[in-house]
């Protein structure tokens, strides 16, 4: 069983640890579908989401995924809470100690906080997206469905297209992605690139090039709140860039899975026709995120040493 | 009252002196130098096996008060620079309210004379309120006491502004010290722009960030003639522009702190905000240009930019934690560990940018130990082992990327104006 207290990303997650995962979400996405399967192994759970940063989906898909295995959930309301009063993390984090939750799930705006607060409180923390770091449940998922679908991962050729600098989904998948023997190419205009080629994968702003027999195309949200100079003109300019249309995805495999964290810029990052494709794979990744996060949550209240 | 300092390896970087003799200290001053001095003296230390050198010298601190107190004071900030064998240090006018004016600086030296353990000089700032928008009282403050004028912290970043205060900094003859960033290069930077940065997801700070305005201030300094020291220069680039100015004539004085010359952007880990500072550890290739600058005595002035805060400050998200290090007390060790034992460095060359250059970079009758001078003197165990441990810091911030560091280099005592104000570890009231 997964030995770790924390889940805060794959940069630190060995490949055995993020394939077990995948393992037991396999397990767990037959009980979404099944409700008379679902059963209440972590009723004495209690988890708590905080997020310091809007989210429906990933908040939303966390907290049933706890209660479907029959834990308590409960949200920190932040705006309503004492973070509001101007109440540190660390101490917020110590509050929800003593009250006895078990495991925090935390989104937030600064990259590390996790971390910081992992180390300051008993309970296991879950990363739900920090600052421009990592998303690992996101990612987790993301590899899911490529297994679902692929079946393997190594050779496979995966090209991330977007605003790649803001993109904690990137990240993870990149270090992920790196651990499973994948091929990873991160495509977007040369602002918004970063210094990805560091992490040690190929980056282009050649979006066709990108995506020349890619077996996943995967489109990134362009993340308006996070920029604070302009990286490019526009929208417009943008979509006749790098959107990726029928025509771009011509270049790709046949079989090609189109994927997207979510939530989509429809017309921007992929057109309508693409979205609602027969590639598209977006919906069954919202599915596949329970599951993933019903994995971790099982294995961490079963196996870590909280 | 006459103190001997017996037997002690003498470096006096001022005579160019290195060699075992005794030092004789009557009324703050030293009295005489010489083998084996056989005067009766009321006290001696005997300083076998030990460097005796001029008192220690930073030109580089933040001691926060008024307006901080809570992260240091004048009090304990002097305490913890006689812990780490410094004599004089001046602090930066960064404080709330800002040093810009005479009356600040006439407190600052009064809460030094009352409550300080060595020589307190206040560095003014460069405008008013270091809000970039016009000038400080300069010369009322120089009258004071300033030794300087810097807007640490920041750049003045409109460059007519600065050239009119280098010319009118001409007048005193004093340097003006600038902290290099262009702030719509840094972005939301955090650390080093680099693999390290891009690993954590850290927002990176450029080299390009710092050296533009490196290279503006040089030029500023070349055309109006001003005494520019540059503080706190972290890449390799900013030394090839100290060189470049000084193939062409111009006297460019810079400064580098300890943890730059130490430490790289790789030992920034798990997000602990102690290893957050501005300029930030910058890579390896960066800081082995920094020791090869002052071994090449391109860059005479080493200062540590102490810059005490709070536990909590510093506890938290590394994105939101202030920049800034403490440095007074582990910097003599890390020089000699890191630059000395290193090889880089000969004694001589650690105590003159330490002590002798510093003095001459603010004109002050220090960091010598010839006879009539004013005994400032430091005295070190160079062999000595030392583990780092921050919590017992006499400096109210114990935030330093070098806790629990083994070292090499003990501060045995620190005697200022002739009076022992530390000795063996303990302050002397």
């Amino acid at each position: 069983m997964l030995q770790r207290k924390d889940v805060l990303g794959l940069r630190d997650m060995t490949r055995e640890e993020i394939l077990e995962i995948l393992t037991v979400a396999q397990e767990m996405k037959k009980r979404i579908d099944h409700p008379e399967l679902r059963t209440s192994e972590l009723h004495h759970t209690s988890i708590v989401t905080l997020f310091y940063e809007n989210s429906t989906r990933t908040k939303t898909s966390f907290a049933l995924a706890g209660k479907y295995l029959g834990a308590t959930v409960q949200d920190l309301g932040i705006s309503t809470s004492s973070v509001n009063k101007g109440e540190s993390l660390i101490d917020t984090g110590k509050t929800l100690d003593q009250m006895g939750v078990e495991i925090m799930i935390m989104r937030n705006s600064y990259t590390g906080a996790p971390h910081v607060l992992a180390r300051n409180v008993n309970a296991h923390v879950i990363n739900a997206g920090d600052g421009s770091n990592e998303h690992p449940t996101q990612a987790l998922l993301d590899l899911y469905t490529i297994l679902e679908y692929k079946k393997h991962f190594e050779g496979l050729k995966v090209a991330i297209i977007g605003d790649i600098s803001h993109s904690r989904v990137a990240r993870s998948n990149v270090f992920g992605l790196q651990k499973l023997g994948a091929e990873v190419v991160l495509a977007g205009p040369s602002t918004l690139l970063g210094s990805a080629q560091l992490l040690g994968v190929k980056t282009t702003s050649d979006i066709r090039e990108a995506v020349k027999d890619a077996d996943i195309v995967m489109g990134l949200r362009i993340q308006f709140e996070r920029q604070k100079t302009t990286n490019f003109p526009g929208i417009g300019e943008y979509r006749d860039l790098f959107g990726i249309n029928q025509e771009v995805l011509s270049y790709a495999k046949k079989d090609v899975l189109v994927m997207h964290p979510g939530p989509v810029n429809r017309g921007v990052e992929l057109s309508g026709d693409v979205i609602d494709g027969q590639n598209s794979v977006i919906n069954i990744q919202v599915k596949n995120g329970v599951a993933v996060r019903m994995a971790i949550l099982k294995l961490l209240a079963k196996g870590g040493e909280a | 009252m006459k103190l001997l300092i017996r037997g002690g390896r003498v470096i006096d970087p001022a005579t160019k002196t290195d060699e075992v003799m005794d030092l004789l200290i009557e009324d703050g001053t030293i009295i005489a130098r010489g083998k084996a001095l056989t005067e009766m003296a009321d006290q001696v230390i005997d300083a076998q096996g030990k460097w005796v050198t001029p008192g220690l010298i930073d030109v580089h601190v933040h001691l926060r008060e008024p307006g901080y107190e809570y992260k240091e004071t004048i009090h304990t900030g002097s305490k913890a620079a006689v812990m780490g064998g410094y004599t004089t240090i001046c602090c930066m006018p960064n404080t709330d309210p800002v040093v810009d004016n005479e009356i600040m600086v006439e407190y600052i030296k009064m809460k030094a004379a009352r409550e300080g353990y060595c020589h307190v000089l206040p560095i003014g700032a460069i405008t008013k309120g270091q809000e970039g928008k016009e000038l400080a009282n300069i010369g009322r403050m120089v009258k004071a006491g300033a030794c300087g004028i810097s807007e640490d912290g920041k750049s003045v970043m409109d460059a007519g502004l600065l050239k009119t205060a280098m010319k009118y900094s001409k007048m005193f003859d004093i340097p003006v010290m600038s902290h290099c960033e262009d702030k719509s290069l840094v972005g939301g930077g955090v650390m080093n722009a680099g693999t390290q940065a891009q690993l954590l997801g850290l927002k990176g700070i450029s080299n390009d960030s710092e050296e533009v305005i490196i290279a503006r201030d040089i030029l500023l300094a070349r055309a109006t003639g001003a005494r520019l020291h540059l503080c706190h220069v972290s890449t390799k680039g900013g030394i090839a522009l100290i060189e470049d100015a000084k193939r062409h004539g111009q006297e460019v004085s810079a400064e580098i702190t300890p943890h730059h010359f130490t430490l790289c952007d790789r030992d920034v880990l798990d997000y602990d905000a102690n290893t957050k500072m501005n300029p930030p550890l910058r890579s390896m290739d960066d800081v082995l240009a920094l020791r090869q600058a002052l071994k090449d005595d391109v860059v005479n002035i080493i200062a540590t930019d102490h810059a005490p805060h709070s536990e909590d400050e510093k506890n938290c998200e590394y994105e939101r934690a202030p920049f800034g290090i403490v440095g007074l007390e582990t910097a003599f060790a890390l020089g000699n560990t890191v630059l000395v034992q290193g090889g880089w460095l000969t004694p001589m060359q650690l105590i003159a940018k330490m002590s002798t250059n510093p003095a001459r970079l603010i004109h002050l009758d220090k960091g010598s130990l010839e006879v009539g001078k004013t005994a400032d003197i430091s005295i070190f165990d160079p062999e000595a082992e030392v583990v780092v441990c921050a919590a017992d810091f006499a400096s109210k911030g114990h935030n330093t990327p070098f806790d629990g560091w083994k070292v090499q280099g003990k501060v045995c005592y620190t005697i200022v104006d002739g009076q022992i104000r530390m000795a063996e570890g303990v302050i002397q009231e």
